[in-house]
């Protein structure tokens, strides 16, 4: 097992890494599983709770973990295929999803917009209630994406979510690249910050803390984050609160950088820009909108009046006072 | 019947992930039932009782919540068969970390919390690393960069697991966790199998109910922090 898992020449680091992680008591000199066995004492090896076989296949699969650098899938379409509604009768649209698409989802609470994200999670292949059907890149996926490791095309973001890490951003931006075993995380994390910071009505940088960021500015940062430094090809968003967040930068940022966007929201702004809405209603889609020169029209008008509230959100921030609508 | 080993830290929602994916596994037509190990005491059999999901509860109270579990794991599941289950799950907390009670050749299952934050599965032992699901709570309320972290961090020290994470409150990822459940291996047979992790073999007078401190007063197996003098 430990042959077939390990052909590469022993990595004294990784090693240490590897003892590390697994509570083992370092040893500097073994150079491989066996030798460092033979090194421990009797009780050390009582204490490791392993045995020689255990331990050199624990490290073989250790080193798995290199070959597999968080690599982005390559989706080029996702297909949810009809299912069925709360009472059984069968829904009336088939779905295809293309990277850069960003597809809001309107509905009362409970109608199943959750229902229809946790199909596209597990992949659900006519056997999740919904009866629904996921197809990546036109086919139905093998077993072994749907049960090895974290599946998961999803990555999310709802009001609900908080950082709970103290960190600088700079440090927990860089420990998110190393879970991707980027080599060069440099670019990307200068990348996430200047499209966070772009985003957020109020500046921040590197050193502040993440647990000191305003609402608007932690909601721009994980939204940088998800759209550079995730692997996941479809982003789920939750509202994005219209404080402190420039939302339509937000959605271009994502379109450019080839996610899904699935917008859950009644914001008229957020909910007119996308490229369809879907209504859901009693556990299916029931109607697909597309928006047309109506709605579009309604969109620039939507910009300005939302361009004019920021304006007097970042006056009453400055102690400005106000007088009179903005013109 | 099938038989489930579910370990994760206090207040990780172990129940509330038992609780969710029973009643999916219940939805699906099979008999379920829980063992409840705890240490001191708990209010869980009532949240059982709720869902009328026949549960156990075994307070290890003043003796080893693992020795307890291994000396115990026998006739639970035989209340289990006789009680005619299609699947049992027994729950224990993460006791003091070094043991887990994971059965070779049955389903074993870690639950740890993401909001106890990134650097949790560097700190669990062997539950942890010999679970063959990890699930994750409570990933709602942390932002995605900390859900990937955690996940990675759990894949470092257990590359083999599913992982999966699921929402004790709404439910959401409880039905796969069911799926994965319902293919957990049937009719294993306990008599003369093995744990996948050895309990400490440390006996020592405090083990024997010694409560005074001092070298005169430890007998057994003693261990000394080394300290630099």
């Amino acid at each position: 097992m430990s042959t077939a898992l390990s052909p590469a020449p022993f990595d004294a680091a990784r090693f240490a890494d590897f003892l590390r992680l697994h509570h083992l008591p370092a040893c500097m000199e073994a150079n491989s599983p066996d030798a460092y066995w033979a090194a421990l004492t009797w009780e050390q090896r009582e204490d490791t709770g392993l045995d020689p076989e255990t331990l050199a296949a624990r490290y073989a699969e250790f080193l798995t973990l290199d070959r597999q650098p968080g690599a982005e899938m390559a989706l080029h379409s996702l297909d949810v295929l009809r299912g069925r509604d709360k009472s059984g009768n069968p829904e009336r649209y088939d779905l295809r999803f293309a990277p850069g698409d960003v597809v809001c989802l309107v509905g009362p609470t409970g109608a199943g917009k959750s229902r229809l994200l946790a199909d596209i999670e597990c992949l659900a292949q006519r056997d999740t209630p919904t009866g629904r059907q996921v197809l990546i890149n036109g086919e139905p996926p093998g077993d072994s994406e749907r049960f090895s490791g974290e599946s998961g095309l999803v990555a999310q973001i709802s009001q609900n979510m908080n950082f709970v890490i103290d960190l600088p951003v700079g440090e927990f931006l860089h420990m998110h690249a190393e879970s991707r075993a980027l080599t060069d995380p440099a670019p990307v994390v200068d990348q996430v910050l200047h499209a966070a910071v772009a985003m957020a009505g109020e500046p921040f940088d590197a050193d502040t803390q993440v647990t000191q960021l305003s609402g608007g500015q932690s909601r721009a940062l994980m939204i940088a984050d998800a759209a550079f430094l995730s692997p996941k090809p479809v982003v789920l968003i939750d509202e994005i609160e219209n404080a402190g967040v420039d939302r339509r930068a937000a959605l271009d940022l994502f379109v450019r950088k080839g996610k899904i966007v699935l917008l859950s929201t009644h914001d008229p702004l957020l909910a007119l820009s996308g490229s369809r809405r879907l209504v859901i209603r009693h556990g299916a889609v029931q109607d697909v909108i597309t928006p047309g020169p109506d709605e579009q029209a309604m969109i620039a008008r939507l910009v300005e009046i939302d361009a004019r509230l920021a304006d007097l959100r970042a006056r009453l921030r400055n102690g400005e006072r106000i007088s009179g609508f903005p013109a | 019947m099938r038989l489930v080993t579910v370990a994760g830290p206090p207040s990780s929602g172990k129940t509330s992930l038992i609780v969710r994916t029973l009643l999916a596994l219940r939805d699906d037509g099979l008999r379920v039932g829980v063992v409840k190990f705890d240490c001191l005491s708990t209010q869980d059999a009532a949240v059982f009782d709720r869902h009328d999901i026949p549960a156990l509860v075994g307070i290890s109270s003043g003796f080893c919540p693992d020795h307890y579990f291994i000396s115990n794991i026998e006739d639970c599941a035989a209340w289990g068969e006789r009680l005619g289950l299609d699947l049992l799950v027994t729950e224990s907390a993460g006791l003091c970390n070094r043991c887990a009670p994971h059965i070779r050749g049955f389903l074993a299952v870690c639950v740890l919390d993401a909001l106890s934050g990134v650097n949790t599965p560097r700190k669990v032992g062997p539950m942890l690393k010999t679970a063959d699901l990890v699930v994750i709570t409570k990933g709602d309320i942390v932002s995605q960069a900390e859900r990937e972290v955690f996940a990675f961090r759990v894949r470092q020290v257990n590359p083999r697991a599913r992982i999966l994470f699921v929402n004790g409150i709404t439910g959401q990822g409880a039905w796969e966790a069911a799926r994965i459940w319902r293919s957990a291996p049937e009719d294993g047979v306990l008599q003369g199998g093995r744990l996948r992790f050895s309990v400490p073999t440390a006996v020592c007078s405090y083990c024997l109910g010694e409560t005074r401190i001092g070298s005169d007063h430890q007998h057994g197996t003693v261990r000394k922090i080394p300290i630099p003098s």
